[in-house]
């Protein structure tokens, strides 16, 4: 590199620095955005059911059914209030002020001895098919888990053909914010690699800046140069802070090393902005770029990436395109980095999607950059 | 004509043409134009908007590659060695190149950063730069913060961080003010003396093309002549005439000498009417039905020469057409007292006056002009008098109306043409007058008669089903107009209508405008063309968000004469105000 050229590429840099300093709307969308996606997903939204409101009927108390009822008392999934008769657990459900009723009937503790057990009714609110889904789940795990304490209170063994007994690796405690965390990291240097890049890029064809800067003796491969690498720092310190704020906010693992998760975010970093600096050229209009921007990088790396929804419940059609998107490479690698560590065996051809994105969509980009305006 | 043999060519375009894909057709925007710029000389490309100014620029820095021909610039072939041309030219693009966002002192840094100005001699020529533009103070602010003229000179430094051999500059001067025009006119001059420098510059404005050493008239991708700007006018020595006689309106008079036979071009300058004779017609038949008619011989222009040779050219479009008869219906009685009032007006926006203590009154049937540059207020006024925008304090009173309790009955009264034309581009010439009509409650038998009219009057008619993005500029501006007609208004606002068509289409559009004012309407219109001033009937000159001056054209600049210099033009008027203002201001 030549002098010459080692001061267009610090002028460029400078420039580029000065003018995120001065945009109120880069730092947000790299550091305020960040925080206020984290918070969200964070505090706000989670897929977890906890807590769920149920109603509980029991009508004729005795030691057995106030037993049982402590276990849903006793458990986080489960703020349960008591009420007199099924008819006014049946409005509450109607009401929408819980979402499942556990009714105990009168012949609750005469049936218990009985071979065949004690049946209980359960109603839930189908509504919300998953939720309804996990709270029956629930209510089965807390009164197989009653009877068999109470076999063994008793001194005798549950009649039980088959004992389940389960085990959870990777996110032993089965939080999703675990696993949400470690997506939106990609979501937000999706959106700083992809849609800032692209604004920023397009801004310049817009004001009339980049003709001035084509007549000057710059080298495209200069201006590409001078855009990527302030943007790549941007991007890594809204990387930082996202890791920073799960670490030590929301307490995601991070059992893969620290440098593995640098170099895999820099290769994404790579590809997002590629992508970001193709649309700027190709549309060279703010507004088109940012439309395209948000269509081809932040919403698939939203829906697709497997960041919420899981790839491999989608229809085959969608899965074969989740392959052309970084995101979900990017989403794989880090998820595997922060909850199980540095497998190489999923680390490794993830990573080299990535530089094949960041080398295809960077090629691409110092192709169409011409130093010509037709 | 001919440029001299011995003086060494530093740009040259051999038989270039230049072709851009535009929709489903091809537009041509340079054919077969040759060209020779010579070292140490001011060359002027002039010519109006869509003439392939800025096409031509472009392929003398090598941003676009020409379609047949060849360019060739300080010995390199401008396509094939644009890196090596880019290296030692300057160009300086429409809207300056400018980072806004960056300081005054950073911008300079990033140019000379892209140039490579070793860091040693970057202090001497930030001085000398500062110097020459007048900046050295403004160091510190934000580029965007400054004036439109500020912007363009520090344009103009920032291409000159490293001295070019050659400079371009594509219309450094469109949007400024008169006084930052001259400075860089100065500025311009001093670098072809002092730096040996080479200037290509393009202009719309045809009294700049006056001040180059050589000048290329383009007009249609095509040069219709070069030379000095003698070598245009000189032909046209005995042709120009100024006609003014007693008792005879000068728009009436105007009239009638353009209906002349021998006359090929007459327009209202001040007081009295500018003829051009055609070769051959002396200036007798002139004073032909008027007694007591002055005939004066002027000096030729370059205006003169440029539409002496567009109407040779185009002979189909005769300029100045007498327009008028029945074109608007005739109105009723004329409103006694003025028809737009404005009274010690102010807008503020924050702490900032876009107008301030603004106070004129314009008469029915009266052509008003506001003259100013960017920013002086000129829009923001119009915006009051449309009822758009509120006044901060101050009455507005239009057609008997005050705007503050009845801006939407006062604007069922009055037409509004804006800059930017405002037609619907992928609509017909008939749908975009059919909405227009309608968007001012017209239907049925009275609209489709309004229609009709429209396609007559303003020519339209063999356009009426083509798209109207696809309409030359002057069909453009005369679609714009007769859609602010569509409900006969009372007053008629115009801003700036005419700026970048050629002078024939502007000619005709001010006898359009001379013809309504005949049958009575009110017309305020907004021009930064000096001599489009003296067409108006009075005019207010604004700056800086105050009137500085108010009256007839005439008074103006006899109250702006000094005693070596009586007879200012309206350009040196214009500066004498401002730069008097400054003083002014200073001392107070």
């Amino acid at each position: 590199m030549s002098a010459a050229s080692r001061m267009r590429l610090r002028g460029l840099v400078r420039k580029e620095f000065c003018q995120i300093l001065r945009d109120p709307s880069s730092i947000a969308i790299a550091f305020l955005l960040p925080v206020i996606l984290l918070l969200i997903f964070g505090y706000g939204i989670s897929l977890d059911t906890e807590h769920v409101p149920v109603a509980i009927v029991v009508d004729q108390p005795d030691g057995d059914t106030a037993g049982l009822t402590a276990r849903f008392l006793g458990s986080s999934y489960f703020s349960p209030v008591f009420v007199r008769d099924i008819g006014q657990a049946e409005e509450s459900l109607m009401g929408r002020r819980v979402n499942a009723i556990i009714h105990l009937q009168p012949d609750f503790s005469r049936r218990l001895q009985r071979p065949d057990g004690a049946p209980i009714q359960v109603i839930v609110n189908g509504t919300d098919a998953n939720t309804a889904r996990l709270v029956m789940g629930y209510v089965q795990g807390v009164w197989q888990n009653w009877l068999s304490r109470r076999a063994a209170e008793s001194g005798g063994v549950l009649a039980a053909p088959l004992q389940l007994d389960q085990r959870v690796w990777f996110n032993s405690e089965l939080r999703s914010r675990n696993f949400l965390v470690p997506g939106l990291i990609a979501i937000i240097m999706t959106l700083i690699g992809g849609l800032l890049t692209a604004l920023v890029m397009a801004r310049e064809w817009e004001r009339g800046t980049m003709e001035a800067l084509l007549v000057t003796p710059v080298t495209m491969g200069e201006v590409l140069v001078g855009k990527i690498l302030p943007y790549f720092l941007l991007g890594l310190g809204g990387m930082a802070l996202s890791v920073a704020m799960g670490l030590w906010l929301f307490g995601v693992p991070l059992l893969g090393s620290a440098w593995l998760l640098f170099a895999v975010s820099s290769l994404f970093l790579l590809a997002a902005l590629g992508m970001g600096l193709l649309i700027s050229i190709a549309t060279k209009n703010q507004f088109v770029a940012g439309t395209v921007a948000i269509v081809t990088t932040f919403l698939p790396a939203f829906l697709l990436s497997g960041f919420i929804f899981d790839i491999g419940s989608m229809p085959v059609v969608v899965q074969a395109i989740t392959r052309v998107l970084p995101a979900r490479y990017f989403v794989a690698a880090l998820q595997t980095i922060f909850l199980a560590g540095n497998v190489w065996s999923v680390v490794l051809p993830n990573a080299a999607a990535l530089a094949a994105f960041a080398v295809i969509f960077l090629g691409a980009s110092r192709q169409k950059l011409r130093k010509r305006l037709d | 004509m001919s440029p001299d043999p011995a003086a060494e060519v530093v740009l040259e375009l051999r038989g270039v043409s230049k072709r851009f894909p535009s929709g489903p057709r091809v537009a041509e925007a340079l054919r077969g134009v040759t060209l020779e710029v010579q070292r140490g000389r001011v060359t002027g490309l002039i010519g109006p908007d869509g003439a392939g100014k800025t096409t031509l620029m472009r392929l003398a820095v090598g941003l676009l590659a020409p379609d047949e021909g060849r360019v060739m610039v300080l010995g390199h072939d401008a396509t094939r060695e644009s890196q090596t041309v880019q290296s030692s030219v300057g160009y300086m693009p429409q809207r300056f190149g400018l980072y806004e966002d960056l300081t005054v002192q950073e911008n300079l840094d990033l140019y000379s950063d892209l140039q490579g100005v070793p860091g040693a001699d970057r202090k001497a020529r930030y001085a000398e730069l500062m110097r020459m533009t007048g900046l050295a103070r403004f160091t510190a602010r934000l580029a965007g913060r400054l004036s439109g003229g500020m912007k363009q000179k520090l344009g103009l430094a920032c291409t000159l961080v490293r001295p070019p051999r050659l400079l371009l500059l594509d219309e450094p001067t469109v949007g400024v003010d008169p006084v930052s025009r001259r400075e860089l006119w100065q500025i311009v001059y001093r670098l072809v003396r002092e730096e040996k420098m080479t200037v290509l510059l393009s202009t719309a404005y045809l009294d700049e093309a006056e001040r180059c050493d050589e000048i290329a008239l383009l007009h249609g991708g095509e040069i219709l002549g070069r030379g000095r700007p003698a070598d245009f006018r000189d032909p046209l020595r005995g042709r120009s005439f100024a006609v003014s006689a007693p008792g005879v309106g000068k728009r009436a008079l105007q009239k009638a000498l353009s209906a002349l036979p021998g006359v090929l071009d007459a327009v209202i300058q001040a007081d009295s009417v500018r003829v051009v004779t055609r070769e051959g017609a002396g200036p007798e038949g002139l004073a032909a039905g008027w007694p007591g008619a002055v005939i004066e011989p002027v000096p030729p222009r370059l205006e003169d020469a440029f539409v002496t040779l567009l109407s040779s050219r185009e002979r189909h479009r005769a300029p100045a057409r007498a327009q008028g008869q029945g074109s608007h219906p005739a109105r009723g009685p004329a409103r006694t007292g003025p028809v737009i009032e404005v009274r010690d007006v102010n807008r503020r926006f924050g702490d900032f006056y876009a107008v301030r203590h603004a106070s004129f009154e314009v008469a029915s049937g009266e052509v008003f002009g506001l003259l100013g540059p960017n920013g002086a207020g000129k829009s923001t006024t119009f915006r009051m008098l449309c009822g758009l925008l509120p006044a901060s304090e101050g009455t507005l009173r239009v057609a008997g109306l005050d705007l503050r309790h009845a801006a939407s009955a006062a604007r069922a009264r009055i037409g509004y043409m804006s800059q930017k034309f405002s037609l619907y581009g992928n609509l017909s010439v008939s749908d975009n007058l059919r909405f227009f009509s309608s968007a001012y409650d017209l239907a049925g038998a009275r609209q489709r008669e309004r229609i009709g009219w429209a396609l007559e009057q303003f020519e339209l008619s063999e356009f009426a089903e083509a798209a109207a993005h696809d309409l030359s500029l002057g069909h453009k501006q005369r679609l714009a107009m007769a859609c602010s007609l569509m409900h006969e208004p009372e007053i008629l606002f115009l801003d700036e209508p005419t700026s970048g068509v050629d002078p024939l289409a502007r000619r005709e559009f001010w006898s359009r405008i001379n013809a309504l004012a005949e049958t009575g309407v009110t017309i305020l219109v907004t021009t930064h063309f000096m001599e489009e001033a003296e067409y108006c009937d009075r005019l207010a000159i604004m700056a800086d968000g105050e009137v500085l001056a108010l009256g007839e054209p005439s008074d103006i600049k006899r109250a702006q004469g000094a005693p070596g210099h009586p007879a200012p033009t309206m350009e040196e008027a214009f500066i004498s105000l401002i730069e008097g203002r400054a003083k002014g201001g200073q001392s107070s």
